[in-house]
């Protein structure tokens, strides 16, 4: 009997569990999963519950539930893998050994990394909106806010929806003109980068979109603390940024149990071949999804295209065969931009986002780098789909890695 | 990706001036580099081009300021004390490597 062990059961996890089942022998292969919390959560979710579009209860589910027959989950803490004995520590001092390990973990908001985030002021007037916890205390805060200086704010890059701070500050925007107090809120969005966002026509977009709303944006925001008697944010270059409300996406991380495994970089990714997720040390070992070190987004629609690939390599790799697919960084996020409409984004490692239309050249149904109600609809529907097809690892009618069919070449 | 001439030798450079190939790059060229974008090298930013060259030689991509701070032993403050405003890419372009990955 073979071994899989997977360590993670969020999005990527789940997805290779159930992809992975139905193509490995039941006879051959028994496969593990591990994971801390009983509860999956749909996570792109969290950004609806500060505007009370989405209640805390409609975002989890248990995890039992998605994970399929043949596969034992077990819900622990893992302390550390040691990958020259293939064998995996849990917390209570327990091992399990493996043939082949598939790291999902993911990655998590760390306030802790930044002096004074999580000072007397952390969810009174500083919050993040990350966590279910987070993001249902910042609901509470803003029922009753009254206005004021609203400082939506990015820690360090890479995090994971890197376009959600974006649409938080565009749903932001949206809310107060909805209670008629938008004269009373003064929004600025800081950000490291050099930019709204990283690729150059979307930022000159998305950075119109911002100055359209009287959003301010102040970039190269390095920030070296959180003064909580000042109520500012500080950077290491000395700008001090102040507020009435943060709204923070503090450092993001990957799990620790990576670091002390001597298996990550500095953020506790795990370095892997970016075509294949295989790791660059370990021939048994790979990663998925968040967890990795790929130069691309962090986000579930990038696990999906990634998993398909995946798959394929792995039960090639298994089989002492050559592994022939190669991923291409595929990623496609909507983005909500306010007023009930949405944009949609499509790219890759090589190729920013372009206008067009998606899936379906020519014909969409949704627009490209453009708002619309329907890509807000899609984004929407997708909560469906994440349950009931994604999650289960069911084909979707779209292709796993990005097509310039649909795109218009523009110029920079 | 296009050749450039500095200081009298001929380099590739990506549309943004970064050089490409880690190869072409000489001290001398990170002294004329440095005064493209207004930086006079001392010893302490020599201290931080260096992390970057050996780092980047051993893994592959150009190191986050982080790297630069927790392996490298330079404080971030210091860092936008040398590279004032973007340290991250000033110190690439000087070192002659890639643009650090813009995070997506």
């Amino acid at each position: 009997m073979r071994q899989l062990l997977v360590l993670g059961a969020g999005t990527a996890g789940t997805m290779v569990v159930n992809k992975l089942r139905s193509q490995l022998d039941a006879d051959e292969w028994s496969i593990i999963v591990v994971d801390p919390d009983p509860a999956h959560h749909y996570q792109p979710g969290y950004l609806f519950i500060p505007f009370g579009t989405y209640q805390p209860g409609q975002v989890t589910k248990p995890k039992a539930k998605f994970i399929p027959k043949g596969v034992d989950l077990v819900t622990a803490e893992v302390d550390r893998v040691e990958p020259s004995e293939n064998r995996v520590f849990l917390s209570d001092g327990s091992a399990i050994g493996y043939d082949f390990l598939v790291i999902a973990t993911g990655t998590t908001p760390r306030p802790e990394e930044t002096p004074g985030m999580l000072g007397e002021e952390w969810q009174r007037s500083v919050f993040d909106f990350y966590t279910l916890d987070g993001s249902t205390a910042l609901a509470d805060k803003l029922r009753s806010w009254e206005g004021g200086r609203l400082v939506v704010h990015i820690s360090e890059m890479p995090i994971k929806c890197p376009v959600a701070p974006l649409e938080f500050a565009f749903l932001a925007d949206s809310h107060f003109k909805e209670r008629e107090m938008r004269d009373r809120v003064e929004i600025t969005y800081v950000t490291p980068l050099d930019a709204a966002f990283t690729k150059p026509i979307a930022a000159a977009h998305l950075g119109g979109m911002l100055e359209e709303r009287k959003i301010t944006v102040e970039t190269d925001f390095y920030i070296e603390s959180v003064d909580n008697e000042k109520k500012e944010i500080v950077s290491f270059d000395e700008r001090a940024i102040p507020f009435d409300l943060l709204v923070t996406v503090p450092v993001n991380m990957g799990a620790d149990f990576i670091g002390r495994s001597g298996l990550g970089n500095d953020l506790n990714y795990v370095p892997v071949d970016h075509e294949t997720m295989l790791s660059r040390d370990w021939d048994n070992i790979f990663a998925v999804g968040d967890a990795a070190d790929l130069p691309t987004s962090k986000a579930g629609s990038v696990a999906h295209f990634a998993i398909e690939i995946f798959t394929e390599n792995f039960l090639q790799h298994v089989d002492g065969q050559e592994m022939t697919h190669a991923f291409d960084g595929h990623a496609n996020c909507f983005v909500e931009s306010g007023g009930g409409k949405g944009m949609l984004i499509d790219f890759n490692y090589e190729t920013q986002p372009l206008p067009g239309r998606y899936p379906i050249p020519g014909l969409g149904p949704f627009k490209l780098l453009e708002e619309t109600e329907l890509n807000h609809l899609g984004k929407l529907m997708f909560k469906w789909v994440y349950w009931n097809a994604l999650l289960p690892g069911r084909d979707l009618p779209l292709p796993a890695l990005m097509s310039m069919a649909g795109k218009e070449e523009v110029e920079a | 990706m296009t050749l450039a001439t500095i200081a009298g030798q001929e380099v590739h450079v990506d549309d943004e001036g970064f050089m490409t190939e880690y190869d072409e790059w000489s001290e001398d060229l990170a002294s004329t580099l440095a005064g493209n974008i207004g930086i006079e090298l001392t010893d302490d930013h020599w201290q931080a081009i260096r992390f970057l060259r050996d780092d980047y030689k051993v893994e592959g991509v150009t190191p986050t300021l982080r790297r630069v701070t927790n392996t490298g032993g330079i404080p971030t403050k210091q860092l936008f004390v040398l590279f004032p405003k973007k340290p991250a890419k000033k110190m690439a372009y000087i070192a002659g490597l890639p643009k650090p990955a813009g995070c997506v």
